[in-house]
């Protein structure tokens, strides 16, 4: 018995996908290449292999979906991950919500600031900083882009450096792009 | 394969040596590879069940939906690079629906989706891009196709509003 989750939750569902996995048996030198599979590494999850099935752009993806993330300086590693948290709201991705939400609490020991923006979106009772970095990933993330001037500059004011903003942008846009792959190829389930 | 090109520097104007371009230097791995997604996602060596022109058709679709001038230019001139034949033209119409075209069809309903209420997809919507004959390879292909472009359209904005501060 399987179950779809529809609400924002922090324990990670089983992503189930729609259309069919790349065959490890029939996969090309570039997809195994793009998969980082060796004979000691043969475990894929079924996401990976669904992507593998667009090796050229996989193969820069993952790369960059680290760097973003996780490359040194810049906006801390937390805050990227409400930048995640953020557009997952807007697209509605339960699965790439529940992975950056635990993510934010494991970093920061903290289950209050994702509980109310679960609660409360953007009218979240949080600090002042995190309340200008959640208001413009959720703006950012609307289509067409709805962040303005404004809401630059509550970034400036909450104390964010340029190379902060940056970081933001960039995991914020991330997930304008992961949402679109996870939440309309497969569904999170609970098993 | 796009020469060396850098499109969102290209787009936002960024000007060498200026504050703002020392700060995106610091991400300049993530910028390179953001370059190298777009020529793999616009024009790649495989293309599949979607040619280089269906692809820049699409984007500048995408583009379209997001409300960015900017992107749309950039995807209408890689359209004529690519030929620009009538069939794939058609597919940036805005106002076409893909007529009595089954896949073509498919293909516009799905974009315009997934490009602006991701939220509102089902595994129905794959369904019907399925029974229109698409494969699921060109499935995972047209995805990442919107799921980039509306990144890269996002990147760039932002960028932009960053500009606006300096």
């Amino acid at each position: 018995m399987s179950n779809i989750v529809h609400d924002f939750t922090t324990d990670i569902p089983v992503w189930k996908t729609y259309v069919g996995p790349l065959d490890l048996a029939e996969a090309s030198a570039e997809q195994l290449e793009a998969l980082k599979i060796t004979p000691s590494n043969t475990k894929v999850s079924d996401y990976v292999l669904v992507l593998a099935h667009d090796v050229e752009t996989l193969k820069h993806r993952s790369p960059l979906f680290n760097a973003v993330m996780y490359n040194r300086g810049g906006l801390s590693r937390a805050e990227r991950e409400i930048g995640a948290v953020g557009a997952s709201i807007v697209n509605r991705c339960i699965y790439c919500a529940a992975v950056h939400a635990s993510r934010y609490n494991q970093l920061t020991k903290d289950e209050d600031v994702i509980a109310a923006i679960f609660s409360d979106g953007v009218d979240a009772q949080i600090n002042p900083r995190l309340k200008a970095i959640l208001t413009f990933a959720v703006k950012l993330s609307k289509c067409p882009p709805d962040a303005n001037a404004a809401d630059m500059a509550a970034l400036v004011e909450a104390g964010l450096g340029k190379d902060e903003i940056l970081d933001l942008i960039l995991s914020t846009s991330l997930f304008g792009w992961a949402n679109r792959l996870m939440h309309t190829l497969g569904e999170p389930i609970t098993e | 394969m796009a020469e060396n090109e850098d499109v969102i520097a290209a787009i936002t104007g960024i000007e060498p040596g200026s504050a703002f371009a020392e700060v995106v230097a610091g991400r300049a791995d993530i910028m390179a590879l953001t370059q190298q997604t777009h020529d793999g996602a616009l024009t790649p060596e495989n293309p599949g069940g979607l040619s280089h022109a269906e692809r820049a058709a699409l984007a500048w679709r995408i583009a379209k939906v997001n409300d960015h001038k900017a992107f749309e230019d950039h995807f209408e001139a890689m359209l004529e690079k690519a030929g620009a034949p009538d069939n794939a033209a058609r597919l940036a119409d805005i106002w076409f629906d893909g007529g009595s075209d089954l896949r073509t069809k498919a293909l516009i309903r799905h974009v315009d989706l997934v490009a602006h209420a991701p939220k509102e997809a089902t595994r129905r919507d794959i369904e019907l891009l399925q029974e229109a004959g698409i494969a699921d390879a060109d499935i995972v292909r047209l995805s990442e196709l919107v799921a980039f472009v509306s990144y890269q359209i996002r990147v760039a904005a932002g960028l932009q509003l960053m500009q606006e501060l300096a």
